[in-house]
């Protein structure tokens, strides 16, 4: 176990997550209004876990045995799973009273599946890897089939949970060719031996059967045709986890196994294969999101492009592609965030208001929450000066430097097809006129959730640079 | 010929027939009951290997566990729909069978071409003991004490899950 | 190793022959006379209504998946318990400890199973 106490003091993240998902099991059990308080708990629990990750950066360690790093990119990643989990918590207070799953649980699986997200993003070992995505997976195959009463929601569970469990069958059978090779499980053992493994054809099977069982964790192309499927029918605040922390995870996972032989001989082994998803992804997504009338349809496909996007940093083999990954989900974590809260405050009840067209005339209906979105598409579409920019700014770097500017440019041209559908939606909200003159009502909470995501990627827009000194600090 | 040739012949024997005439009736119950059978044999052949915790823990979970819930689920599907479903999609089958081969012959590859790796013992007495009850207690508990934790925790949310999606009266 | 798992076998094997001896030797020794009363489906004296495969209700299936969690759970505790003594000898209280949070976790899970009637009938 622990050696010493600073040991516990760095795994105490995962350590009170894995209270408060006890104490919130205790609550739901006994108090008669526990749909009030657990998002509130959760909220100051991700919170502070997320603060207290930020303040521990630079206590890299390796604890339990080497199954679990701390400290780092790692916390980095703690930050924004945590981040992402209190806004969605924030914004689902109202939006699950309107949209009939008002339960307790709601909260407690969000927060067992940011458990497995931490675990994930922490993994020395591969079993670590399998579990985090286990305890996660379960929990979003729970989440998207919340409203038991709606059908929609539940064909996005069961498309969820086979396809998902498919994608497992992928991970774990690459996984067992793995460690019938190398003979161990751990992370690093395998990449301190990748140059006597990686003649061997076994070996190098199940390490593509890994990277297709993440592929489909992080929506890229050929194994993406759940993504509008389930981002449709599940709750809308929890598409928003999803997409954004969800993605991350997956991501996380793929820079804890890759990373360590980025710069070495072995670093472009897969950069074909990535390159390709990478591209498919970006054009795929780009392209068949403008023919979508339905906005969580939209925001599907372009959370397809954003993987492909994520997938040139990790093709491009080298810590600049990493720093930008990172730099990248956090950005896009934030977006799409904003962008699916606002989403879901404009969401009627039964499903209603998400037509493109029911945007019409909101520039004037609601200024506000209008000239909101308008600025989460600018981003999402990488204009500067927003935080979307500087993602694609940095991934697209990282790749010329691997002499894979063919990338970038696929990349560039991606970014100028997916520009059409961001600002189409600006165009109907401000230059189209509406049928009903009805203004949007919202609750604080939500607005505020939406408020501080767009904040967030305004700071890092305008700063990008101290973001990206810190993730490269630690790589 | 030794005990454990005798005991693998016998279990491979069962577990091909089972696994055969599974994937060949036409009642999915008793598809399911020959699954059984197959397990069965299965645990037997992990025992010929030295895996007994292995053993046990096929004949509890998947003997036991796994096939109560495989037959309540076969029969909470309406069988009138599950008759007309492979004569919907024949290709479905193809499918089944080329995945099948493919599985087939990555196996074969594996114990026909690849050399036994470098690392693991292949004497008999380690083999043994690193397959008892023992050995994996200990294993679990200091070296992989937090993927058990970790486990617990899968398996919390899979209870929670469970309820929230299936409980008729929910709440 | 093998060896001590003989009697398991010879159990095995005397459980396959007389479960099958006893079905198929009514089969063979029995006298069979079939006519088309006989073969028919007894249905307490009714003429048989509907097929035999009905559709049963979605409570098997929380029964059966509690039933999997909780027993893979227990399938935990066996390496524990049979190793507990000599463990707890060489590396103390910290095999206790990561047993008792698994054990916590287990528990409230079973318990929120009680209270929101995972168990109930209705």
């Amino acid at each position: 176990m622990l050696n010493n106490i600073q040991e516990f003091y760095n795994i105490l993240p995962l350590i009170i997550i894995g209270g408060l998902i006890l104490v919130s099991l205790i609550i739901e059990m006994y108090s008669e209004s526990s749909e009030k308080i657990l998002p509130w708990l959760s909220i100051i629990g991700f919170l502070f876990v997320g603060i207290y990750s930020l303040v521990e950066v630079g206590r890299t360690s390796i604890v339990l045995q080497n199954m679990l790093a701390t400290g780092g990119v790692v916390n980095i990643f703690w930050l924004i799973f945590n981040i992402t989990a209190a806004i969605v918590c924030l914004l689902s207070i109202n939006y699950i009273k309107k949209y009939g799953a008002y339960y307790g649980e709601y909260y407690i699986i969000i927060q067992t599946s940011v458990l497995g997200m931490m675990l994930m993003a922490g993994a020395k070992d591969l079993i670590v890897i399998f579990l985090g995505l286990e305890v996660m997976s379960i929990s979003f195959y729970v989440l998207a089939g919340f409203n038991r009463n709606r059908s929609s929601a539940n064909e996005a569970s069961l498309k969820y949970f086979l396809l998902g469990a498919f994608a497992t069958g992928f991970l774990v059978y690459g996984i067992a060719l793995i460690y019938g090779k190398a003979t161990t499980t751990s992370i690093d053992a395998i990449s301190l031996n990748f140059s006597a493994l990686s003649g061997n054809v076994l070996f190098l099977t199940g390490v593509l059967l890994f990277l297709i069982g993440f592929s489909f964790k992080i929506a890229a192309f050929p194994f993406h045709m759940w993504v509008p499927d389930v981002y449709q029918g599940s709750p809308t605040t929890v598409a928003g986890l999803f997409s954004t922390a969800g993605k991350a995870a997956g991501f996380s996972a793929l820079i804890v196994t890759f990373a360590a032989l980025f710069g070495g001989p072995h670093g472009h082994l897969f950069t074909p294969y990535l390159s390709a998803i990478a591209v498919f992804s970006m054009l795929f997504g780009s392209i068949v999101a403008i023919m979508q009338t339905d906005i969580k349809r939209m925001l599907a496909y372009s959370s397809i492009a954003h993987a492909g996007y994520m997938l040139i940093g990790l093709a491009s083999g080298n810590i600049d592609g990493v720093a930008g990954i990172i730099f990248y989900l956090a950005a896009y974590s934030f977006m799409n965030l904003a962008a699916f809260g606002i989403v879901s405050i404009l969401e009627g009840k039964e499903e209603t208001n998400l037509d493109l067209d029911s945007y019409a005339g909101l520039g004037t209906r609601s200024p506000f929450i209008a000239g909101l979105f308008a600025l989460i598409m600018f981003a999402l579409a990488g204009i500067p000066p927003f935080a979307g920019f500087f993602g694609k700014y940095y991934v697209f770097i990282a790749a010329i430097k691997s002499d894979l500017t063919w990338l970038a440019m696929v990349g560039i041209l991606s970014s100028m097809i997916s520009v059409y559908f961001y600002l189409r939606l600006v165009v109907i909200m401000y230059f189209k006129s509406s049928e009903t003159e009805d203004k949007v009502s919202y609750t604080a909470s939500e607005i505020i959730a939406v408020v501080i995501a767009v904040v967030f990627v305004i700071i890092l827009g305008l700063a990008p640079g101290s973001f990206i000194d810190l993730v490269t600090k630690f790589l | 010929m030794t005990l454990e040739i005798v005991l693998f012949v016998i279990f491979a024997l069962v577990c091909l027939v089972s696994g055969i005439l599974m994937v060949t009736r036409v009642n999915p119950v008793i598809s399911a009951l020959f699954l059984v059978v197959n397990f069965g044999s299965l645990a037997g052949l992990y025992l010929t290997l030295n895996a007994q915790f292995i053993a046990v823990a096929q004949v509890i979970i998947y003997a036991g566990a796994i096939m109560v819930f495989f037959l309540f689920v076969i029969m909470l599907i309406n069988p009138e729909h599950e008759k007309r479903f492979l004569e919907y999609k024949p290709q479905l089958k193809i499918f089944a069978v080329a995945i099948a081969v493919l599985v087939f012959l990555q196996i074969a590859y594996i114990i026909l071409f690849s050399k036994p790796s470098e690392g693991v013992s292949r004497e008999v007495a380690a083999s043994v003991k690193a397959g008892t009850i023992e050995q994996i207690g200990r294993e679990l508990f200091t070296k992989y004490v937090l993927p058990f934790e970790a486990v617990g925790y899968l398996l919390l949310s899979a209870a929670i899950g469970a309820l929230v999606l299936a409980k008729k009266k929910f709440k | 190793m093998l060896e001590s798992y003989i009697p398991i076998f010879i159990v095995m094997f005397f459980a396959t022959v007389i479960a099958l001896g006893i079905t198929f030797s009514s089969m063979l020794l029995g006298p069979q006379r079939p006519n088309k009363e006989k073969l028919s489906t007894y249905e307490s004296g009714m003429k048989p209504v509907g097929t035999t495969r009905e559709r049963i209700s979605i409570k098997y299936y929380l029964v059966a998946m509690l039933f999997i969690i909780f027993d893979l759970e227990v399938l935990f505790i066996y390496p524990w318990a049979v190793q507990f003594k000599k463990l707890f000898a060489e590396f103390g209280i910290s095999i206790f400890i990561s047993m008792f949070i698994f054990l916590v976790v287990f528990e409230l899970g079973y318990l929120y199973a009680y209270k929101k009637g995972g168990f109930e009938w209705d």
